[in-house]
């Protein structure tokens, strides 16, 4: 049996498992795309993106199953809870219309998980430092990626321009939760264990505003903002997306893989 | 090295069919036999022929068909595996098939690359491939059906992949010899990862071990009848007359350097390698005549005949049509995109960007 865990780890584990939720369920988003992608270049940028984020959910929930005692692994964490049980942020189970939507996704979360990555690093818990480290060199690859596209559909057509901006208009509504701030992560952030998003707003702000510009596109001011996947309260797309994504394996139980 | 050989350049002469065909003048005919007879002596150097070395109008044009068909090849066969990426049992096999899948996607650049160095461009390739114009292994005709197939299509088809690249990366065409080094190195990679796939599954549940078995059921025959083309030799399984045919073509095309063995051939090797394999693995293939020959030194089984090969194309199959469909669907959804590209590259090589004000619809400001 495993030792009850303490206060902070329970926190801490509530909180890694929301950031690992976030990749897993965005690496799901982009593995359908790929075959689908405008180009062949694309579909292999994508698959990338994707493998990157598979590996930071593969690290974040392992851990997370350290932190909360339970001792689960990986897989118990991805494939064995149930839907009201997964703390992504809505962002990343939207369901993706065409490609400007993918890309106004991505230049959200990409930017964020930068600046949050890079400001773990500072982390007082060695794993989430070291993890921070790894993580934010690897999604600068994803950044850039995102931020030229955004100004290549922003200046190419005018068809592209206006599904870039339609794009980034439908996404708009969702960034605001990944910024959310509660008592679990005020805690975290106080003991220096973890960074509260809310304090990488204003920067996030400037980046992407900075990329719009330069894009020629128009920064949303959206009418509502979405919320409730910290809590297990998503939308009806989620519960569709975690059946495909675990159909096989509970078709063979106590199968090895 | 044959450093004595002078190396006539193709864009000193037209060399495609336009030319060569039509000017029946005799200095023209004798440049073409010397310049022939250039190529030749390369060829019979070993030394590998480039871009701009003058080439025979049919040794480009059995290049161009040979690496775009593969290059085709490999982006269709991201589809039966790719349909897989959303529901792989898990992370740790996710992560593995996410890497294949990516590969592959590069496969079909570098040999899209190496076909643009004959003078054809891509977009033409795919629009051919789109139209049904050119052709790809008919093997990703088959249908992908459980997570084992996975396995059983890394195992087998790059498998046999593997089989007929090693040769290819020496073939005589300098670019294409260079992608298949790379490529080659990646398949091999493929192959265990499917191997360990299946074997996994061998060690798991009985309904497991029956998945297993069930995907190498339907894959063996697509793997070895198709990924090496029809039978080219009358021990292969072909009539005299369709071997001397099959053998024909084969010999044109190793007499080029192009192809350094029969398809048969190759298939053998295949099949010595993979029933080893599938017997460690404790998989049955679905081929009864197979056994050892201990005087051929070679596993016996059974022949792959015309009417077995032409069974197993699928072609005007559901599955068949569904390929091409996906295909053409992502070509047809991102042409907005590739547009997009072309025109922003269009405005930054006039270098306009900075000075140009665009109103709201995109169009410039005068
Ligand atoms: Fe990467
Ligand atoms: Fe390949
Ligand atoms: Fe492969």
């Amino acid at each position: 049996m495993t030792a009850e865990p303490t206060a902070e780890d329970t926190d801490l584990a509530e909180y890694v498992l929301r950031l690992g939720d976030d990749a897993l369920v965005l690496c799901q988003r982009l593995c359908a795309l790929v075959t689908r992608a405008p180009t062949i270049e694309e579909d292999l940028a994508l698959a990338n993106i994707a493998l990157d984020l598979l590996g930071h959910a593969r690290t974040l929930l392992a851990y997370s199953g350290t932190l909360d005692g339970t001792g689960r692994g990986e897989d118990e964490l991805a494939y064995h809870r149930t839907e009201r049980q997964f703390r992504s942020a809505l962002l990343m189970e939207l369901v993706p219309g065409d490609f400007a939507v993918t890309i106004a996704r991505q230049l959200v979360y990409a930017h964020y998980s930068r600046l949050l990555w890079s400001a773990l690093e500072k982390s007082s818990d060695a794993t989430l430092a070291a993890f921070g480290a790894r993580a934010s060199r690897e999604v600068e690859y994803h950044q850039m990626h995102a931020d030229q596209w955004t100004v290549r559909l922003g200046r190419g057509t005018a068809e592209s321009r206006r599904r870039m901006q339609a794009g980034l208009d439908l996404v708009w509504p969702y960034a605001a939760e990944l910024f959310e701030r509660d008592a679990l992560v005020d805690r975290l952030d106080a003991a220096g264990t973890a960074v509260a998003p809310a304090r990488l707003r204003e920067e996030w702000e400037r980046e992407v505003a900075a990329v719009l510009d330069e894009a020629r596109l128009t920064l949303p001011k959206p009418a509502w903002q979405a919320t409730g996947g910290r809590d297990g309260l998503h939308t009806e797309a989620f519960a569709p997306l975690f059946a495909e994504f675990r159909s096989v394996r509970l078709q063979y139980p106590g199968g090895t893989w | 090295m044959c450093a004595g050989i002078e190396r006539p350049r193709s864009d000193l002469f037209i060399c495609e069919g336009t030319a060569t065909a039509a000017v029946l003048d005799e200095g023209v005919v004798d440049g073409v036999e010397q310049l022939n007879a250039h190529f030749e002596a390369l060829l019979a150097a070993g030394e590998q022929i480039e871009p701009r070395d003058w080439m025979p109008d049919g040794y480009r044009r059995m290049l161009v068909r040979q690496v775009s068909q593969h290059a085709h090849s490999e982006i269709i066969g991201m589809q039966p595996e790719g349909s897989w990426l959303t529901r792989a049992p898990s992370l740790h096999r996710k992560a593995s098939l996410l890497a294949k899948v990516q590969d592959e996607a590069g496969h079909g650049l570098y040999l899209y690359s190496a076909a643009e160095t004959l003078g054809v461009s891509r977009a033409d390739l795919l629009d051919a491939l789109h139209s049904g114009h050119q052709r790809y292994a008919a093997t990703f005709n088959h249908p992908a059906l459980t997570w084992a197939d996975t396995g059983a299509i890394a195992w087998l088809t790059d498998g046999a992949a593997v089989v007929n690249q090693a040769p290819l990366c020496h073939t005589s065409y300098g670019p294409y010899a260079r992608a298949m080094r790379r490529v080659c190195q990646e398949e091999a990679f493929h192959v265990r990862q499917g191997y360990d796939v299946l074997w996994s599954l061998c060690q798991g549940t009985p309904e497991q071990k029956e998945m297993a078995q069930d995907a190498v059921n339907r894959w063996w025959l697509p793997a070895v009848a198709l990924m090496f083309g029809p039978p080219d030799t009358v021990a292969g399984g072909a009539d005299d007359r369709t071997a001397a045919m099959g053998a024909a073509v084969s010999q044109r095309s190793m007499a080029w350097g192009i192809k350094r063995h029969t398809n048969d051939e190759l298939r053998q090797r295949f099949v010595d390698n993979v029933v080893p394999q599938a017997e460690r693995m404790g998989v049955t293939l679905p081929d009864p005549a197979i056994r050892w020959n201990e005087e051929r030194g070679h596993y016996d089984f059974s022949p792959i005949d015309w009417q077995l090969f032409r069974g197993a194309l699928g072609d005007g199959s559901q599955c068949a049509r569904q390929r091409l469909a996906h295909r053409v669907a992502a070509h047809e959804d991102g042409a907005w995109v590739r547009e997009a590209v072309d025109a922003y590259a269009a405005q930054l090589a006039d270098g306009e960007l900075e000075s140009v004000e665009l109103d709201d619809e995109g169009r410039r400001v005068s």
